[in-house]
């Protein structure tokens, strides 16, 4: 696990042996939020945190089917990068394990608990599910199941923001397992090549279903997987949301003064399986225990806002109960939402909204 | 000894003799280059295949439309003790320029007013540049889209007017930049990628179905996914296995797609702007074969609609129902049955998905029999899913079994006569009419 409580980056990279190849990133500084703004990000964690399990509670009551990949664990990376966005303008893609970033990209929980219990409430009308969410006014352009599709399609949203010349720029997210897809690469280079506003983001939670970094990856450094093609890379802890906050601003700010493409890997842990029937078979459970107690992003966003002066274990309790009672509410609507009409199998197929034959 | 203009591509009829580079009385040695001479898609050096003395040129530079075996030059050989090898075709070997050569004869365009003379190479660049001018939005990107003018000079010139923003020249990363078409849709552009040839497309096949198709499906009809994915495909020629299949059916099974396959250039005109101008993902295909092929085509504005068939000879005694090179194929055997007193109708699919089942519900009702024909394999086809149509739902209609015609169920083979057998051809097609007459 990278080192925590400093600036995040771990190592730079870089081929020293050959100055100029790769540009110079600054050193990302750790945030130095307001109070206002560290409870916000500890907020949202803990709302993505307590939906998480709330989803994997009804998933285990049978109101949520088919695969159901959780964020938990993971938390700190989306809240700590979502906050360097311009709402409105910036684009976000991600893979599959999405619930985290709708949340995070502002999406009501109902909407995406509705979306997971397959209501027509839910934010792609309950026929996406639990991979396949999206809400264009957010910008989120989905919730994507292939591995690693979502990376040369965040490129073409960058494209279009180049394209625009609106000052946008794209944030793709993307799993250790998915940095080997030969198609991450193909988009590297044309990313770099037409130097399009792209911050690519690994979420390295150290494993691809039930296979390692070790086990799939030669190079498992995985901030060096641009190096051939001339692509920055930071390697940052991404249990710390203040050590992500700081690269976020370190990765937007590169990527908007026109320097293209920017790689973070964020090393992250998930708790849970990979999806709701894993065989936890892989790894131990000292092995997860132990990153839960000592590096949980949560708790240690509790503990420092309590020793910075900006929350008291009251306060933090009070947004606990209010984050508890906002994903109640979301379930019980989840649950109680009615079924898409029959009707609505047929449309959306085609602009003409009815499928030919 | 002659010099004669030789074939220099797969599917070149005829050539331009752009420049010589040699004059009479010089000595030119073999492999020295002699004359450029431009193709559909290229230009090219045409070297002497053995040394002599240029005697005469005869062709004047700037010579366009010569058909392939055009005797160009005389050369006389020297006295240096070698006899020039006697050769029919110095150069490249020069293969006889094939029977499509012969001008196809006009068939009308769709609506009345003004036509004139184009070939679909041409038709398609006019349509993307009328709807680059048309729509900011438009950019076409691909392998040698933009420098290059095109691997088959279809986007030809259009570098030069809308520049490199909006002509993108992609590396060689077919999965790659079809994601990247994908995702600039999604962020409002409105991409042409293009394939060199659909072959390669395979590669990018996970795109057009799952991100491409999908989408507006998965999103709860949020977000549509505007893109036309073209290029050419079906057999061309020569080229064999790997560079030669028709994917019509592959696509035209997914939800979510529209699939065209034009044949003239009337309808490549103005089904590509219709595609451009589309909404939904369209998986446009091409026919390298019929890229030089000229036809009349409306003057000015000239858009077909998406997904109507249309009737390219009116008939009564059966229909062929076919689509892109396949139509030639059929309007050749609907000439041959004419001249046996049968009347063929041919009707033209232009659009696979959706299909134009009414079309050809309407054609079964008058001819009451009917033969699809595809360039392409049998199992699983277009054709399969035309003869579908008219079992479910014009069964009382027949007359007889419908029957398709199509290549044969192999890989397509190199060997120019193994190539001819495998091929759809016009005498397979009229032996299968008389066979349900
Ligand atoms: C192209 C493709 N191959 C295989 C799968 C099945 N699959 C789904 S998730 C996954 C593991 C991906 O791991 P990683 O990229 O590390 O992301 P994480 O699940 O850890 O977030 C696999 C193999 C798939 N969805 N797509
Ligand atoms: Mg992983």
């Amino acid at each position: 696990m990278a080192r925590t409580g400093s600036a995040g980056r771990v190592r730079q990279a870089a081929t020293p042996a050959e100055p100029g190849r790769l540009d110079a990133v600054p050193e990302p500084e750790r945030y130095v939020p307001t109070a206002q703004e560290y409870r916000a990000f500890y907020r949202l964690m803990l709302l993505i945190r307590r939906f998480e399990e709330k989803a994997g509670q009804l998933y285990g009551m049978g109101f949520i089917g088919g695969f159901c990949h959780l964020y938990i664990g993971q938390e700190a990376v989306v809240t700590g990068l979502q906050a360097a966005l311009r709402p409105g303008l910036d684009s976000v893609v991600t893979g599959y394990r999405d619930h985290g970033h709708l949340l995070a990209c502002g999406v009501p929980a109902h909407a995406v608990m509705a979306e997971l219990t397959g209501r027509a409430a839910g934010v792609a009308k309950g026929k996406g599910g639990s991979m396949h969410m999206f809400s264009v006014p957010h910008r989120f352009y989905g919730g994507h199941g292939i591995v690693g599709a979502q990376v040369p399609i965040g490129a073409g949203l960058a494209f279009a923001h180049k394209y625009r010349e609106d000052g946008g720029l794209a944030l793709v997210y993307f799993g250790d397992g998915a940095a080997n897809q030969g198609q991450v690469y193909e988009t590297f280079n044309m990313a770099e090549l037409w130097k399009l506003p792209v911050v690519f983001v690994i979420e390295n939670n150290q494993y691809a279903m039930g296979t390692s970094v070790n086990r799939a990856s030669a190079e498992d450094q995985l901030y060096r997987r641009g190096e051939s093609f001339r692509i920055e890379g930071l390697q940052v802890d991404g249990m710390d949301v203040l050590a992500v906050r700081g690269a976020a601003t370190v990765a937007t700010d590169w990527v908007r003064s026109g320097r293209g493409p920017i790689l973070l890997e964020m090393k992250t842990y998930r708790y849970r399986g990979h999806s709701m029937s894993d065989p936890a078979k892989y790894r131990s459970r000292e092995e997860v225990s132990a990153v839960r107690e000592h590096q949980d992003p949560i708790d240690r966003a509790a503990r420092e806002l309590v020793e910075l002066g900006f929350a008291t274990e009251d306060e933090l309790k009070a947004i606990d109960r209010e984050v508890r009672a906002e994903v109640a509410a979301a379930a019980d609507f989840a649950e109680q939402a009615p079924e898409p009409d029959l009707a609505e199998l047929f449309t959306d197929v085609t602009a003409s909204g009815t499928p030919w034959t | 000894m002659d010099v004669r203009l030789p074939a220099l591509s797969p599917t070149m009829e005829v050539g331009t003799l752009a420049r010589w580079l040699v004059k009479p009385g010089d000595r030119v040695r073999s492999g020295q280059p002699i004359a450029e001479v431009e193709t559909d898609k290229a230009t090219i050096e045409l070297e002497a295949e053995a040394d002599g003395v240029v005697e005469a040129l005869l062709v004047p530079e700037g010579t366009e439309g010569l058909p392939v075996g055009t005797v160009i030059a005389r050369l006389a050989g020297v006295d240096d003790g070698f006899a020039p090898a006697p050769s029919a075709a110095p150069g490249v070997a020069a293969r006889a320029a094939p029977a499509t050569a012969q001008p196809v004869p006009p068939r009308a365009a769709e609506g009345p007013g003004p036509t004139r003379r184009q070939s679909v190479r041409e038709a398609l660049r006019d349509a993307m540049a009328e709807e680059m001018r048309r729509d900011e939005r438009v950019f076409v990107m691909g392998e040698e889209v933009a420098h290059y003018q095109g691997a088959y000079k279809v986007t030809q010139g259009l570098l030069a007017e809308f520049g490199e923003k909006r002509v993108v020249d992609t590396p060689i990363t077919e999965y790659g930049f079809a994601g990247l078409g994908v995702g600039a849709a999604f962020g409002g552009l409105r991409p042409i990628v293009e394939f060199m040839t659909m072959n390669f497309a395979m590669q990018a096949i996970d795109h057009i179905v799952n991100s491409a198709a999908k989408t507006r499906y998965m999103s709860g009809g949020q977000l549509a996914c505007p893109i036309v994915f073209r290029g050419p495909n079906g057999a061309a020629a020569r080229v064999a296995a790997q560079h030669s299949q028709n994917f019509a059916a592959w696509y035209a099974h997914v939800p979510g797609l529209v699939v065209i396959a034009p044949y003239d250039a009337a309808d490549a005109k103005g089904l590509l702007k219709a595609a451009i101008r589309s909404d939904d993902p369209v998986v446009f295909l091409e026919n390298e074969l019929l890229y030089g092929r000229t036809f009349e085509v409306p003057q000015g504005e000239h858009l077909v609609p998406i997904g109507r068939a249309r009737i390219h000879r009116p008939g009564h005694d059966v229909t062929l129902v076919s689509y892109s090179i396949g139509v030639d194929v059929a309007l050749e055997a609907a000439d041959a049955l004419a001249a046996d007193g049968i009347s063929a109708e041919v009707l033209d699919l232009r659009t696979l998905r959706p299909l134009d089942e009414a079309a050809i519900l309407e054609s079964l009702a008058r001819t009451h029999r009917m033969v699809v024909v595809e360039e392409g394999w049998p199992r699983c086809s277009v054709a399969a899913e035309v003869m579908a149509v008219a079992m479910e739902k014009g069964f009382d209609e027949l007359d007889a079994p419908v029957r398709r015609v199509t290549d044969a169920d192999v890989p397509l083979p190199y060997a120019a006569n193994l190539e001819r057998a495998a091929l759809v051809k016009p005498a397979d097609v009229v032996a299968a009419v008389k066979a349900i007459l």
